[in-house]
């Protein structure tokens, strides 16, 4: 066995852990292989799983972070256009914080500076839906390739949505208060300490918000695993329906959570053999976009780029899902 | 003098504002701390990153939680 794959199964899915859980539930007296048994060995082992993997990941990601302030992003990204400028800011999407309240300040803070609003948008599609801990709890839960693969097609949506937007000429569907904003730069200046200051204050401040989605997600993926009969879930999205990914897109869209919350529920139904393009596109769905957002960013839009946003990236979602069934056996 | 503090009512804000009043305090200054909440508002501040402090109306810092010293510095 290599070094590699030791790391892999033990650091990052945490076999030991598993192996661990399932002994205390025997000490417990119940069979893991039993319905309750299997249900408490699922959502122990998920809950200890995800909150280590997100303590770790959130410091390392926010003391990253720290090097790029969003005054330092739109530096980065001012007076750029075209394809490339895309491709750029969906990246820095990438590197942003996690939480999709943060976005608002952040478009009204590039539109004002002036930057392409196709632009803009490829930042903000990317920004939720592709982040480094995504990327990492996606190799954890299910494999390297899924993960990249993820992060590929997420990457595509924000390129290709922000360019769209950019082509249609909506610059004058913000909202004019917006353009009025000044445009200010902070002192960014980070001694060492300070990084790991705001990394631990992020660990902090992340996990206390998301706990609660987190025991939610894994409680319904404990339920799926467990509970529900694999006919029942493959008569809804089983693979050979067509409609399995619009079901699930449509559901996920309203869905206020974040990856932390929806990867439980993800990795229990492709354990019932729900197709992988079904799972992503749900997943997608719940990061991108959520009644919440969509209602601050209603504030700052009007109405037709508001359409155009929500459809760009509801096409876009779609697509990856009929894509990734369509490819499944690739992967898993 | 009024002091405002610029987000949307995190845990980060409540500390920002105490630290803010002890600072004033320690300079002898009598201050109100007014929270604004509306990212409208504090965008109109230019700020993109909360929790942000703003003095009399000027901009002193945003994306992170001054201590009593770093304000007393900047006041």
């Amino acid at each position: 066995m290599s070094i590699f794959s030791w790391m892999n199964d033990q650091l990052l899915r945490m076999q030991w852990l598993s192996g661990l859980v399932t002994a205390g539930v025997r000490g417990l007296g119940l069979d893991p292989a039993s319905r309750i048994g299997g249900s408490v060995q699922f959502f122990v082992y998920d809950v200890v799983k995800i909150f280590i993997l997100l303590s770790v990941l959130i410091f390392v990601i926010s003391y990253l972070q720290s090097y790029f302030p969003p005054e330092r992003t739109r530096r980065i990204l001012g007076g750029r256009s075209g394809i490339g400028a895309n491709i750029l800011g969906a990246l820095l999407g990438t590197i942003t914080p996690f939480c999709s309240c943060s976005s608002i300040p952040l478009f009204i803070g590039f539109t004002a500076a002036g930057l392409p609003l196709g632009v803009t948008f490829s930042f903000l599609i990317s920004s939720p839906l592709v982040d480094m801990a995504s990327v990492i709890l996606l190799a954890s839960i299910f494999s390297w390739p899924i993960a990249l693969a993820y992060v590929g097609v997420g990457l595509i949506v924000a390129v290709v949505g922000g360019t769209i937007i950019g082509k249609l000429g909506m610059e004058g569907q913000v909202e004019s208060f917006v353009h009025n904003v000044p445009v200010t730069d902070a002192d960014e200046s980070l001694s060492r300490a300070e990084r790991i200051g705001f990394a631990r204050g992020q660990v902090l401040d992340i996990a206390g918000k998301v706990w609660p989605y987190v025991l939610i997600g894994v409680g319904i993926g404990a339920v799926i695993h467990n509970w529900v009969p694999e006919a029942t879930i493959s008569a809804l999205l089983g693979q050979d329906k067509w409609w399995a990914v619009p079901v699930a897109t449509v559901v996920g869209i309203p869905m206020y959570a974040d990856i932390f919350g929806t990867l439980p529920i993800a990795e229990a139904l492709v354990g019932k053999g729900v197709g992988l393009g079904t799972v992503l596109a749900f997943m997608m769905a719940v990061t991108a976009l959520s009644l919440p957002s969509l209602i601050m960013l209603k504030r700052v839009v009007k109405m037709p780029l508001l359409v155009a946003f929500t459809g760009l990236v509801t096409v876009g979602i779609l697509t990856i899902g009929f894509a990734f069934n369509a490819i499944t056996h690739m992967f898993i | 003098m009024i002091i405002k503090i610029l987000g949307s009512g995190c845990k980060k804000c409540g500390i920002l504002a105490e630290n803010a009043l002890a600072a004033a305090h320690a300079a002898g200054k009598t201050a109100e701390i007014v929270k604004v909440t509306d990212f409208a508002e504090i965008a109109g501040y230019g700020v993109m990153s909360t929790p942000a402090l703003v003095v009399d109306e000027k901009l002193i810092a945003s994306g992170k939680v001054l201590t009593i010293d770093e304000i007393s510095a900047l006041l």
